[in-house]
């Protein structure tokens, strides 16, 4: 028999009672799955919402599950698992630059017993750590030893920490129960196709059974396996989140299918995430000339799937070795040398006391943006705009425009404000570019959005940001994102039926291929 | 014969090393090594030298012709 045939039949066996496990599950989570496209009112996007409490739970603590938390909470990496089953034509593990984010990269591995010592050293630092994930720079579930011995050595000496993992998903059927015993309960899959024709064009080969396997073979055999370990993950109510690199022209339209494919499955989140394709980094789609989205693009894609399912958007495609909160990188502060030579006091109780703290201050949060949304009620407006944020994190405009290395991205409606990305501005290899260039990069990258909210800004960027049709807006410094949003649009809205501002639509903005200055 | 892994290549992922059937593969200073005594370019193992086939870099895990070519015991 060969690996293939093996393959279906282990698939075929698995899928007989998917539906009724989902029913099941779905009934178990409070989470409808019924109902035509009815999607799965598990979110990640405002507050606990309608989300039950057994789901939020698990997820509110979870910067890279929610993204009310990813506001709040930290995550960090460890690089223990270098070895990769598969290959895909995004990925160039060769390079590695200290200040390249991206994912598959590392500076330094670590062993089990570095990484345990370094999740205690971090979480000791920096208290609002809540996950810890293992997501590389390989596959993590091809270094089955190495993880699970990492997550071992965790849950003994940190036993708050949630233990996540990402995942190509080739190996996770063979993995599902030993992640389940671990109390492993969030697992990132990548999924880019259930299509093999269109794999064959992303994946060039797999190695499975001691074999390699390459073309629409490859493909196949991976798009089984992921969906089937996708089903086993469901059938422990285990989470699952999709990840899905949008590639133009290859996968773009496609992943409407694997949206509704995974859905169908139990996923819980999805993630479409941009290609990063820049030459410089020697992946094949780099050196094809494959391009990446556009804003616009990548929005529009991510907003036709939300009608299916909850759409994760503030993922920041971090390193196998990021430290914080997203969108900052404080890795460097961790390096092997310096947490070796640490005296590491793990505590518990402080670091509980530090959460207490951060969950009044969303609470307040959540708060002044119910209030605020009160006076949009009975605004009559089909007027759907971006603004631009500024932040340092809690969810407060607190970033000066000059230091912002990315910005954050509402869309405001008479419906409220809604998180839906970010843009990064501050990028590796800028160091030569003058003061003008810079501010030009800032433009293209918020060049979709009406305003830009900051704490402070100097005068010269904001004449050019105004020539450029975006508004400064200072005035809300210091206060919450959402509410100050709010309450600019309302005065935007005045504006605009008053007759005083005439709305225009605003173009498409860049998606830049850097990444973020790791040295803080 | 057995197999090389060409050092400049290498980006010391370890992935071969576990894949190896006869435990000839090791780190050392950065990248790994083969060790042409052990190495039996998994001939009576597997159809193809595993170490060459889950290599994520092309030629890298590549034959050392300046060995002789592994004969298996009849």
């Amino acid at each position: 028999m060969d690996a293939s045939t093996h393959h279906e039949q282990q698939s075929a066996g698995a899928n007989i009672n998917v539906e009724a496990v989902m029913q099941e599950v779905a009934e178990h989570k409070g989470c409808g799955t019924s109902g035509g496209s009815g999607k799965a009112s598990c979110g990640s996007a405002a507050g606990q919402g309608d989300l039950p409490t057994e789901i939020w739970e698990k997820v509110k603590n979870h910067p890279c599950y929610s993204e009310e938390a990813h506001h709040h909470y930290a995550r960090m990496h460890v690089a223990v698992a270098p070895a990769c089953n598969i290959q895909c034509n995004y990925c160039n593990r060769k390079y590695d630059c200290a200040n390249e984010s991206r994912p598959g990269v590392v500076s330094e591995k670590l062993t089990p017993e570095q990484a345990a010592k370094k999740v205690l050293a971090v979480a000791s630092t920096i208290p609002q750590m809540t996950v810890l994930g293992v997501a590389g720079p390989g596959d993590p579930l091809a270094n089955p030893e190495k993880t699970f011995k990492t997550f071992e050595l965790i849950a003994k000496t940190a036993p708050d920490i949630k233990l996540c993992l990402s995942t190509n998903g080739l190996a996770l059927p063979d993995h599902v129960d030993t992640i389940a015993a671990f109390n492993v309960d969030h697992v990132t899959i990548t999924i880019n196709m259930v299509d093999p024709e269109i794999g064959a064009k992303i994946y060039p080969w797999v190695f499975w059974k001691h074999k390699r396997y390459t073309g629409v073979e490859a493909a196949k055999l991976l798009t089984d396996r992921q969906l089937l370990g996708l089903e086993m993950l469901t059938e422990r109510g285990i989470l699952a989140k999709i990840n899905s690199v949008m590639i133009p022209g290859v996968n773009d339209k496609h992943l409407v299918e694997v949206n509704k494919a995974v859905k169908s499955r139990g996923a819980f989140l999805h993630n479409i995430m941009p290609l990063i394709s820049a030459p410089e980094h020697g992946t094949v789609f780099g050196l094809t000339g494959q391009r990446g989205p556009t804003a616009q693009e990548l929005k529009a894609l991510q907003d036709s799937c939300e009608g299916e399912m909850n759409m994760m958007r503030h993922c920041r495609q971090c390193r196998a070795d990021a430290v914080g909160l997203l969108g900052e990188d404080r890795s460097a502060e961790f390096t092997t040398d310096k947490i070796m030579a640490m005296e590491v006091d793990y505590d518990l109780d402080s670091r509980k006391a530090y959460q207490a703290k951060v969950e009044i201050e969303r609470v307040a949060k959540v708060a002044a943006k119910e209030e605020e949304l009160t006076t949009l009620a009975g605004e009559m407006s089909n007027i759907k705009l971006l603004i631009a944020v500024a932040t340092k994190g809690s969810g407060l405009i607190n970033e000066h425009f000059g230091h912002a290395k990315e910005f954050q991205v509402y869309e405001l409606s008479t419906s409220g404000a809604k998180f839906v990305g970010h843009r990064r501005v501050d990028l590796y290899c800028q160091g030569g570019y003058g003061e003008d260039e810079g501010l030009d990069t800032i433009i293209r990258a918020i060049n979709d959005c009406h305003a830009v909210f900051v704490a402070k800004i100097g005068g010269c960027p904001k004449a050019d940001l105004i020539k450029a049709g975006i508004e400064p807006v200072d005035q809300f410094a210091h206060e919450f994102i959402e509410k100050s949003a709010i309450a600019w649009f309302k005065t935007y809205l005045d504006k605009v039926n008053s007759g005083e501002l005439q709305h225009i639509e605003r173009g498409d903005a860049e998606i830049r291929q850097g990444a973020l200055i790791a040295a803080a | 014969m057995t197999l090389k892994i060409v050092a400049s290549q290498c980006t010391s992922c370890s992935a071969c090393e576990a894949e190896c059937p006869n435990v000839a593969i090791y780190e050392k200073g950065g990248t790994f090594i083969i060790n042409p005594k052990k190495c039996t370019e998994c001939i009576g193992h597997f159809d193809s030298p595993q170490c060459a086939a889950v290599c994520p870099v092309d030629d890298t895990c590549v034959i050392d012709t300046s060995y002789p070519r592994y004969q298996p015991r009849a």
